[in-house]
């Protein structure tokens, strides 16, 4: 036995704590990515790709396969061929595989699923914690362990397992989804001995023995009848039964070992308590506080903490339960629409009736669905409701139901905070370092001093400069708050620009500290301040702190990366450790995270946390408010209603507060919302020199964000122009008495700098000047405002008048997807504004899981908008792997629907008029033109419907704009495409029906953090490819042309941008299954984005991405269908990739398979080149015709 | 048929290294493959300086594995990080410091390890890095452009012999410096290096000139490999420094044929370093080149290259004046004659 002394302390986040222990005990890894679970397969991959051992001293094998499904089933066969075998996942990939844990159950299969618990997506997806997905999986026959902390997954994952081999009977360990998941906390580490001494050799020895071998032949998995269906499914009842108690067997001999003790239920509160909560998981932390303070105070309550729920021992509930209780209040992280009450709620009653338990009230509530918020002022409000003499049952906590009116009241005043922690926020954004300072931070205070810490990390939905919140608390107590701090004694804003969207300081105590990163020094820095921030820094009396983070990190190599010096700034003002003494540790933690990136990279470092210190002043703080200024409304005035009465809440951070009846009951929201969320996140905006411009439109097209216009229009419509507004003569042959702007949104540009590096027009007497460069927006903010409101006036242009093959042309046209939340820079985006300009106004959107649905779909703001006919994208996302079928069924009831059309309108034809009719069945909606004559059409009918009252012709009426053309777009990414969703994909490939996918080919699984997928190259380093990936990345347009019948694009903007709108438009206008490969450069290929577009033009002169058109279409005239669109290879392969970090990694991980790789991937580009040629240049229909090139 | 390398003596001696012959193969990108050095043995290089570690592009690598890997971490709570963060890699001097260890366990001649620093810390410590993987010699390559209209001459010139005095009082096996032509005292220049230490002198380091591309109005990297017009600018300065400095002379830069290694060797160099001739004609030509040596020393009657290094040196001709002002007079007259 290793005494707990020699154990060491780690601070590491829930998933960590399940992958360490997962690895190290088990020799199959099947896994794939899924939210807030991937890290635990992120590491289990790298370790292995480092070749650490598991206890048995052999490295396990881990694998990605193409979906939860796909995992589950190799886990399946790994199990049932004896190995020991994992997987991690959550929500919907839990219940992809369900199917797969009914067998492995039905089996008795020792194995353990380590579940992330989240939400499963209903009205709306979630990323976030509660146990929807697990109790989806409560009558598979798996066994269920919850852990509520951090030092609990480490325990369960290897009780569970050692529990599993005995039992025989599968687990699923739980923990919620990112409040323990990633949370960061200071925990006693395992030892390998410590999984030695709990896994039984003798019980693997038995799985093993029980597995499939042709030197002992079975048969598993048979059929069978209703005669023996049932007693066979009878005869497993004694593993359940014999389940709890080796589960606390093993909780027993961890405890004799270890030293903490667990039971199935652990009891904690007065022991003479009246009134219990029950609960499991993290809330169960909460409630352990509220418990203890509660208790402290002479309340008789207590809380019944629920850990193994399958299979639920009503013996051991019993037992646990204080005798003295009277009422009993059980708590689900779930909901079950319909059902009589939540799962844990029904059990309870059950085991109570069983028992037969008589006496006590017992009432259910929900709480804390997507990581709600579960604090111990929720949890007294339960307690308060049990004291009622007629409590409510069926309630819910932490939410204002004024609908239904089932949520209790609580006083969020209530605070059990332990005295003696320290309560520190950090208010930062995405990528500006100041989440991985402060994890830093945590791992400092952790294990270098005796205090206990706690980390947690909160981001809003955006890719671009999404605001974090760091919570970080430690002291010389344990802490069970796994709630976010409300009340903090150190307040840091890590940007200055925060000061003027968020009340931060509202969680500052009286006399707290505040840290600003300001651009203004300790004597200017008052009068830049917000009303509301200096009265608060009066009133409260804050002890007030300036450093200009940026200046150091500039002075000192570390570029925009402020986390060091504010770090260090925080370990000198707190005095959490005396300053020397901090100071030596953080550069240790230096030393150890970035030790291994090169010395340079120390240094920089170091000199970051010595320079730091001599710019850090503490401000003397004026006795009087004196700002003429304030933090800005979250949305402007002229917003809509819902806007101001939802969005804007939401925005404002007070989306907590919004009651149900604010909410759409089904989901369903309006569109056009992100114009209204103005973020002001770039530091320097594009401004256009109309002198130099050639009208290109490259910028427009570029622009990830939508940010850049152009318009042609008759010069009448400058009258009243603000006096900045600039314009200059078309360059149109047949707009030449026409003005044309390009109009900058100086509020919504993220300034990635894309727009300038395509720019072509450089200026004769200084190339570095362009036709639009960056300059700094705040100077110029208000005045491009006003241009940017006074462009917004101007019409748009005529879409008949344009000529859509050209880009130029085709950017005048108004995007209907603005302002999205994607990464500054981001590749995809592009093409789907490009889709909605030719296309928006008629469009339906089916959108895959994804980068595409979170930027594309995620509250508060939707990017996709309205023309001024109020006509626009009709967007939806349904899930990850069924996006090809979603899509599909649009375009099955749009068919549908127009059939049906045309039909009544045959049947009405006398009465609505026959030439009308004749129109409108024989509308060629080809051009524009023709699609605004049949909408001018509709517009007829529909007036002549309006008079009859027969059912058809209301019939009609409601069907009548099924007769415009619709264009159904099925959008989603590589991780859809090519891997989970492929199958239904090909299916819909196969279909021959009229939609049109969009695959934005990022080559990895970029919303989840860059896994791997089969679109993944050759040699790249990936997530789950940690050790490069071997194979070549699959040639999916490749295997579409296969079917002779569907149009396929392989496009690049960055290579032609004309290829990219030619191939739109011939898609849209093929009458059958459409596909268009995008690529898409990404974050996750690691380079500046600002060069994506060069690097996507480098992508097709190395032949590593030729782009490509197959038109089923040409066949038909006789024509080679394939049209190999670039020319052979120009430069060579390295002169792309190795551009990239995702290649490079390899080459300073592993250089000689970095070697390996890139020779195997320059063959890779080489055969398919000759293939292509080959194809190209095929004879079409019997005559050689030729492919053109 | 008489075997000419039997009577007459190629051997030299450069930084206290005995050479079979004054043929070295320079640092170029076929130094970074051991099978080429094999090669180059073979074909009869009498050493090798390899390619060069470039201090500053091991910084770079580093910051850049820094930056992406730091990059696009932290943007959602989806994506926290978007690349596996490896326990270790493979950065620094490393790769470098093995290909040494893995040339000199591939071939007998001695290997030069070449080094283009910028700061005085990375020198020394890669210098001694190098050394202790078994280099015979380090090469300093010292390419440094200066910019800075702030800085003067004098400075840069002091910063070159700061980092010769470092990098020699750091390690024992012999130090050369590889440097380029433009100092206003190129002499003084020597002779300072060669009081800092410096145990040979290789002139002269071809800069990178970059080019323009006129259609997209881009400045572009331009390299083309050495002409023999440019080896008399060599000639020239080691005819001048021959017999002032102690430090071992070693041509580069425009050595094409036979004949050119005749002439350095006659100007004072030890050794006669090769790139342009390898890349553009292959290995192999060093076969050639010792046999066209051979001919030509026969046909002349020497006996060794010892015997005509420095013979046409500044000191050793009639008229010391013709490396002089006005013998660059009398060239540009003569050309405006014709």
């Amino acid at each position: 036995m290793t005494s707990p002394s020699t154990r060491s302390k780690v601070t590491i986040d829930g998933n960590e704590a399940a992958a360490y222990v997962a690895h190290q005990i088990n020799e199959v890894i099947a896994i794939y990515p899924i939210t807030p679970s991937s890290p635990m397969g992120e590491w289990a991959d790298q370790w292995s790709a480092e070749r650490k051992p598991n206890i048995w001293g052999t490295v396990p094998t881990v694998i990605e396969m193409q979906s939860e499904g796909g995992a589950a089933g190799a886990l399946h066969g790994a199990l049932q061929a004896g190995s020991l075998s994992t997987t991690f996942t959550a929500s919907q990939g839990l219940l992809l595989m369900i199917p797969n844990m009914y067998k492995i159950a039905g089996e008795l299969t020792a194995t353990v699923f380590h579940i992330a618990a989240r939400s499963l997506a209903a009205q709306a997806l979630s990323i976030f914690g509660d146990h929807s997905d697990v109790m989806a999986a409560r009558a598979t026959g798996f066994a269920m362990l919850a852990s509520n902390s951090i030092q609990e997954v480490m325990d369960f994952a290897l009780i569970s397992q050692a529990a599993s081999l005995e039992a025989r009977v599968p687990f699923l360990h739980f923990f919620d989804g990112f409040r323990t998941s990633h949370e960061v906390a200071k925990v006693e580490q395992l030892t390998p001995d410590d999984m030695r001494a709990m896994m039984d050799e003798e019980l693997i020895r038995a799985h093993r023995a029980r597995a499939l071998s042709p030197d002992r032949p079975v048969i598993r998995g048979t059929a069978q009848n209703p005669d023996v269906y049932f007693q066979a499914r009878e005869a497993v009842n004694s593993f359940y039964r014999a389940c709890p108690t080796i589960v606390q067997n093993a909780m027993d001999k961890f405890a004799n070992l270890v030293g903490r003790q667990y039971h199935l239920f652990d009891y904690a509160g007065a022991p003479d308590a009246e009134r219990v909560v029950v609960l499991m998981g993290s809330g169960a932390e909460v409630a352990e506080e509220a418990v203890d303070y509660l208790t402290a105070s002479g309340e008789k309550v207590g809380l019944l903490k629920v850990r193994l729920f399958r299979p639920f021992s009503v013996e051991h509930f019993v037992h646990a339960l204080p005798a003295s209780v009277k009422s009993i209040a059980v708590l689900d992280r779930t909901k079950e629409p319909g059902a009589v009450g939540e799962p844990l709620y029904m059990d309870v009653i059950t085991a109570l009736v069983e028992a037969q338990i008589t006496g006590k009230r017992v009432i259910g509530g929900r709480y804390g669905l997507s990581s709600k918020e579960f604090t111990p002022a929720m949890v007294k409000g339960v307690f308060d409701e049990l004291s009622k003499p007629a409590p409510k049952n069926h309630f819910t906590i932490g939410i204002y139901d004024d609908v239904t009116h089932t949520s209790l009241e609580w006083d969020p005043r209530f605070s059990t905070e332990v005295p003696g922690t320290v309560r520190a926020l950090f208010y930062g954004l995405g990528a500006d370092g100041t989440v991985g300072a402060n994890k830093n931070s945590i791992k400092i205070i952790g294990e270098e001093t005796d205090n206990y810490a706690q980390g947690y990390f909160v981001y809003d939905s955006k890719k671009s400069g999404a605001i974090t919140t760091s919570h970080l608390r430690f002291g010389p107590r344990p802490l069970h708050s796994s709630y976010l701090i409300t009340s903090a004694n150190f307040v840091a804003c890590h940007q200055f620009s925060l000061l003027e969207r968020m009340e931060m300081l509202k969680a500052a105590e009286p006399g707290a500290t505040f840290l600003l990163n300001s651009p203004y020094g300790p004597e200017e820095v008052w009068n830049h301040l917000p009303r509301t921030v200096q009265k608060q820094i009066i009133d409260k009396k804050l002890k007030f702190y300036v450093i200009d983070g940026y200046q150091v990190a500039k002075d000192t190599g570390m570029g925009v990366r402020i986390n060091t010096i504010m770090q260090t700034c925080f370990f000198a003002i707190s005095g959490v450790l005396p300053r020397e003494e901090a100071i030596a540790a953080i550069k240790h933690t230096i030393e150890k995270t970035y030790g291994k990136r090169g010395e340079a990279v120390v240094k920089k470092n170091f000199a970051a946390v010595d320079e730091a210190l001599s710019h850090l002043y503490e401000v003397q703080v004026p006795d009087k408010v004196t700002a003429l200024f304030d933090i800005r409304p979250p949305v402007p005035a002229a917003a809509p209603e819902f806007v101001q009465k939802v969005t804007a809440r939401i925005i404002a951070g007070e989306g907590d507060e919004l009651p149900v009846s604010a909410m759409p009951i089904d989901g369903t929201f309006p569109s056009a919302t992100a114009q209204w969320e103005k973020r002001n996140i770039a530091l320097e905006i594009p401004v256009w020199d109309e002198e130099l411009c050639i009208q290109c439109g490259k910028c427009v097209l570029v622009c990830p964000h939508s940010v850049i216009r152009a318009k042609v229009y008759d010069p009448q419509h400058l009258e009243g122009a603000p006096a900045a507004f600039k314009s200059t003569a078309a360059r149109w042959k047949d707009f030449k008495t026409m003005k044309y702007t390009l109009q900058v949104a100086p509020e919504d540009c993220t300034g990635c700098t894309l727009c300038v590096q395509v720019c072509p027009a450089k200026s004769k007497s200084e190339v570095k000047h362009r036709a639009i460069n960056m300059a700094p927006q705040p100077p110029i903010r208000e005045a491009e405002n006003a241009n940017w409101d006074f462009f917004l006036k101007i019409p748009e242009m005529d879409r008949r008048v344009l000529s859509l093959s050209q880009v130029k042309d085709s950017q005048l046209l108004q995007p209907l997807f603005e302002f999205s939340g994607a990464c500054s820079g981001c590749g995809e985006t592009p093409y789907i504004k490009l889709m909605t300009q030719l296309f928006g106004d008629r469009a339906l959107i089916g959108n895959a899981t994804g980068c595409s649905s979170i930027y594309g779909g995620n509250l508060p703001t939707t990017p996709y908008c309205v023309d001024a006919n109020g006509r626009g994208p009709s967007w939806s996302n349904s899930l990850f792997e069924d996006n090809a079928e979603f899509g599909l069924g649009m375009r099955l009831a749009i068919d549908k629907q127009n059939e049906y059309a045309r039909e009544l309108l045959a049947r009405l034809g006398s009465v609505i008029g026959d030439e009308l009719v004749k129109g409108l069945l024989e509308a060629d909606q080809k051009t524009e033109a023709g699609i605004a004559d049949q909408r001018e059409r509709v517009k007829l009918l529909k007036e002549r419907l309006a008079g009859l009252h027969t059912a058809e012709a209301r019939d009609l009426l409601s069907l009548a704009d099924a007769l415009v053309k619709k264009s159904v777009w099925i959008v989603g990414g590589d991780g859809w495409a090519y891997d989970i969703g492929y199958g239904g994909l090909d299916h819909v490939l196969a279909s021959g029906r009229n939609v049109n996918i969009l695959v934005l080919d990022t080559e990895v699984y970029s919303n989840t953090g860059g896994q791997m997928s089969k679109a993944t190259p050759r040699g790249a380093v990936a997530k789950f490819a940690a050790g490069g990936k071997p194979a070549a990345k699959k040639d999916l347009a490749l295997l579409a042309a296969n079917y002779g019948t569907v149009y396929v694009a392989r496009v690049a903007m960055g290579s032609s941008d004309m290829h990219t709108v030619k191939a739109f438009l011939e898609a849209e206008a093929y009458d059958g299954p459409s596909i268009i490969i995008a690529y898409s450069h990404c974050i996750a290929h690691g380079y500046d984005l600002a060069f994506g577009m060069e690097q996507q033009k480098a992508a097709v002169n190395s032949g590593y991405w030729p782009l490509f058109r197959y038109n089923p279409k040409l066949a038909d005239e006789g024509k080679n269908p394939f049209q190999l669109d670039s020319r052979p290879p120009t430069i060579p392969l390295k002169n792309y990739v190795y551009n990239e970090a995702r290649y490079t990694m390899l080459t300073k991980s592993n250089p000689e398979e970095a070697r390996r790789l890139l020779a195997l991937a320059e063959e890779d580009v080489k055969s398919r080149w000759k293939l292509y040629d080959y194809m190209a240049h095929m004879p079409a229909n019997g005559a050689d015709k030729g492919g053109n090139q | 048929m008489i075997d000419l390398s039997k009577t007459i003596d190629l051997s030299t001696s450069y930084l206290g290294l005995k050479l079979k012959n004054p043929l070295v193969a320079s640092a170029s990108p076929l130094c970074e493959d051991i099978g080429n050095i094999r090669r180059m043995e073979d074909a009869g290089a009498a050493a090798v300086v390899l390619h060069s570690l470039f201090e500053e592009q091991i910084e770079i690598e580093s910051q850049e594995l820094d930056r992406f890997l730091t990059e696009g971490t932290e943007l959602s709570a989806e994506a926290v990080t978007h690349f596996p963060d490896m326990t270790g890699y493979n950065l620094g001097p490393r790769g470098y410091l093995d290909h040494i260890r893995r040339a000199k366990e591939a071939v007998r001649i001695p290997i030069i390890a070449s080094l283009n620093g910028v700061s005085i810390g990375g020198w020394l410590q890669y210098a001694r890095q190098m050394e202790q993987a078994g280099a015979d010699a380090l090469e300093l390559n010292i390419f440094y452009v200066p910019v800075d209209p702030e800085l003067t001459g004098e400075a840069v010139e002091q910063k070159y012999v700061d980092l010769v005095r470092e990098v020699k009082g750091s390690v024992k096996i012999p130090v050369a410096v590889k440097l380029g032509p433009y100092f206003s005292s190129m002499a003084n220049m020597a002779k300072r290096l060669d009081a800092a230490g410096a145990d040979g002198l290789v002139l002269f380091n071809r800069f990178y000139q970059p080019d323009f591309d006129l259609e997209a109005l881009e400045v572009v990297p331009n390299l083309t490999l050495s002409g023999p017009h440019e080896m008399l600018l060599r000639l020239h300065w080691i005819a001048v420094l021959y017999g002032n400095i102690r430090a071992d002379l070693g041509l580069t830069g425009g050595c094409h044929a036979a004949t050119d290694v005749v002439k350095a060797m006659m100007a004072g160099a030890k050794v006669a370093m090769l790139t342009s001739a390898l890349l553009k004609r292959g290995i192999s030509y060093l076969e050639t080149l010792v046999t066209e040596l051979l001919i030509w020393m026969s046909e002349h009657e020497y006996d060794s290259i010892r015997q005509m290094q420095g013979s046409m040196s500044r000191n050793a001709v009639p008229q010391p004046s013709a490396f002089e002002r006005a013998n660059y007079m009398k060239v540009l007259s003569s050309y405006a004659v014709r």
